[in-house]
């Protein structure tokens, strides 16, 4: 949009009215939109400033699956001796990894981000959802980079690709939803009480035993599965295993309540983030 | 053009005090949660309500460049967070027509560990430019910050200085219809800061509408045929630059404390009061003319003094001296004793001014007294409104052109003005 053609089209410019906030549930779609290339630009700075000065680089984001993996494969597997239904240890354990580092990473993002972009947000106006957006959206890059380590094992092992994989990206998808309607929430919450970023390493450590990373969601009781299927990410794990090491029943049921669950904890973020995002500059 | 591209209508905006607080912590809300039942009477919290911003409207047209000044605090920032969106009013509404560019800071936007071409990218992006846009602007934004041989090191090994430069060249790059500006021209060194000025006049020029926060007067000046005065969180006055800031510069200058300095007993002559006796103005501190004055010292003589120097000097704000006068062998006997100076003329530019006052008696010094409250000038600037670098005189000429007859090769004088 250049000067010249601005001038003299006034009575056909829209008339951005600004008054003191009122409606808050709408999600601006064609305004993020409208700023897609700002969205674009934060998730390539949060890609590109990561790793910087770091001696091994984006090798961290294999390292760290890679490593854990290995403790839980010792220490659940061969010490405790977990049942994996029948998968080898590294297979059962990076396949829970990668989502779930996925979602740990992209929710400590999240979170910290309206804080972390404090000078921004009180010197330039955008859609303020496009920061968290940028979180969980940046951390994808790091998901398919571990990913490909997870397909060199899956060749050392012999673990041979289905039909089922194909169901990955919903599965990837639903896990993005979860820790953005959970970062929406604790961002804004964390421009307020800065006690929330305490608050989210805690979380993030009881939710991992709460979900199937380190066990077989099988390990819990028939009939509470239901009740554990609140947890969506117990269902983006379990789809996870079924979909690439084409383990078990695909988790119909659990995907099913994992969902419900998480477009209420979207929808609600999402409310909450626009109410907050009125003030959220005065506050943060 | 005479529909309003900006309309401001009863715009207001408050704080709770407690709302702008940098930190909360859980623990306050919860003890004040817990402790409210035992606060008794505290029902209303309106005195801790502060409005930053209080019932101002306004209109600007297409194309106009309009000067916000005030004093700190006075609502020019919130105004300007209110129209980029940043913040919301509290009251009242705003209408914008076009595309809006704020530029609240320098460096919008930059991180320290990518280097300058990415930070190009970045802060563009930032400040509401299409990558397109960028592209095709990029290496203009690089040479007018003079950084092409690090455009590829990272941000963090840039001088503050470069910095500056190459942010304030990424906002100086905006192209939107509506441009809200604050205070931002007030970095670099002064060669740049004249670039910025000059970048902000083309800018001007072509037909977009400006709105420009900045303690600098000159470059109010220079820029800006409106201004909008802001104080207290309310518009004190709206109206054409040199009437507006004359008032302003008057009002800025503070009140004339009558009873003059504190006394000292022991010094044996102390000044008391200056003023300006001719021409009066609105304060005896203030100047609005170009012809002759009289200034007047007040000094206090407490024991005979036979052999005195006294000194005068003007200085301006800089602390440049402009002007200095000595006058020796003078004979002061006990008693309030007056220094009348009459001058033609102090053909000085708007602004503040000091004046500095000393006696000596046999080289001793006794007093050296920068005076207080400042000289402010008010006198219209006569030089050419876009020429704000002229120099520090205010002078009145007439210029014209005359062909010599019989030359061979006709030159005409230089355009001084």
């Amino acid at each position: 949009m250049s000067a010249t053609a601005e001038t003299g089209v006034l009575a056909q410019r829209p008339v951005l009215r600004i008054t003191p906030p009122a409606s808050w549930w709408k999600i601006p779609f064609g305004e993020l939109w409208e700023y897609r290339e700002l969205l674009y630009f934060f998730v390539w700075r949060e890609i590109k400033i990561r790793y910087k000065q770091t001696a091994i680089g984006a090798a961290w984001a294999v390292l760290q699956p890679l490593l854990t993996m290995v403790v839980f494969t010792l220490f659940f597997g061969k010490l405790a001796h977990i049942p994996s239904e029948g998968l080898p240890y590294p297979i059962f354990y990076y396949s829970a990894l990668l989502p779930w580092m996925y979602f740990a990473a992209s929710l400590q993002n999240a979170t910290n981000t309206i804080v972390e972009n404090q000078r921004l947000i009180t010197k330039v106006y955008f859609p303020r959802l496009a920061l968290p957006l940028s979180s969980v959206l940046s951390g994808l890059v790091d998901f398919g980079v571990s990913f490909l380590m997870f397909v060199v094992m899956m060749i050392y092992f012999h673990v041979r690709p289905t039909t089922a994989m194909l169901w990955l990206p919903a599965f990837i998808f639903l896990a993005l939803l979860t820790a953005l309607g959970l970062g929406l929430w604790l961002s804004a919450l964390n421009a307020i009480y800065r006690d929330v970023r305490y608050v989210v390493p805690f979380l993030i450590q009881f939710w991992m035993f709460a979900s199937p990373v380190a066990y077989p969601s099988s390990l819990v009781p028939e009939r509470w599965r239901w009740l554990y299927g609140l947890n969506p990410m117990a269902g983006v794990i379990e789809g996870f295993r079924w979909s690439l090491a084409g383990h078990g029943q695909p988790p119909g049921g659990l995907i099913l309540v994992s969902s419900g669950v998480v477009l209420l904890v979207l929808l609600s973020g999402v409310a909450y983030f626009q109410s907050m995002e009125t003030t959220i500059a005065d506050v943060v | 053009m005479s529909e309003a591209i900006i309309h401001v209508e009863g715009l207001g905006k408050r704080y709770r005090i407690g709302e702008r607080e940098r930190y909360h912590a859980l623990r306050d809300v919860l003890m004040r949660a817990i402790t409210a039942p035992f606060r008794s009477g505290r029902k209303s919290r309106s005195e801790d309500d502060l409005w930053a911003l209080r019932d101002v409207s306004f209109e600007m047209r297409q194309g106009e460049v309009v000067g916000l000044i005030g004093r700190n605090g006075a609502g020019k920032t919130t105004l300007l967070k209110i129209l980029s969106r940043i913040t919301r009013p509290t009251a009242g509404f705003a209408e914008i027509r076009g595309r809006v560019g704020s530029l609240l800071e320098v460096g919008t936007g930059f991180h320290p560990e990518l280097t300058g071409r990415e930070n190009v990218y970045l802060s563009g992006a930032i400040l509401g430019m299409r990558n397109s846009e960028i592209s095709r602007k990029f290496d203009e934004i690089v040479s007018f910050a003079a950084v092409e041989r690090f455009i590829d090191t990272p941000l963090k090994h840039y001088s503050t200085g470069m910095q500056m430069r190459l942010a304030f060249a990424v906002a100086a790059h905006l192209e939107p219809g509506i441009l809200l500006v604050d205070e931002v021209l007030a970095v670099g060194d002064l060669e740049f800061q004249k670039k910025c000025l000059g970048k902000m006049q083309d800018v001007s020029r072509s037909g977009r509408t400006i709105v420009f926060v900045s303690h600098q007067m000159n470059q109010i000046r220079r820029l800006c045929e409106r201004v909008l005065w802001i104080d207290g969180g309310q518009l004190r006055q709206d109206g054409r630059t040199a009437e507006i800031l004359a008032g302003y510069e008057a009002a800025s200058a503070g009140p004339l404390e009558s009873g003059g300095r504190p006394d000292v007993p022991s010094a044996k002559a102390r000044f008391e009061t200056w003023e300006i006796l001719e021409p009066r103005a609105e304060r005896p501190n203030v100047l609005d003319t170009f012809g002759p004055l009289v200034v007047r010292f007040t000094v206090r003589v407490r024991q005979p003094l036979r052999n005195v120097h006294h000194g005068i000097h003007l200085y301006n704000a800089e602390r440049q001296m402009l002007w200095g006068m000595g006058f020796d062998g003078l004979q002061l006997a006990p008693g309030v004793q007056q220094f009348v100076y009459e001058l033609p003329a102090l053909p000085l530019r708007p602004g503040a001014y000091s004046w500095r006052a000393s006696l000596r008696d046999d080289h001793e010094l006794i007093e050296d007294w920068d005076c207080l409250p400042e000289l402010v000038v008010t006198t219209m600037p006569l030089t050419h409104r876009m020429d704000e670098w002229a120099g520090i005189l205010n002078i009145p000429c007439n210029f014209s052109v005359a062909q010599r007859e019989m030359d061979e090769c006709a030159t005409t004088p230089d355009k001084a003005t």
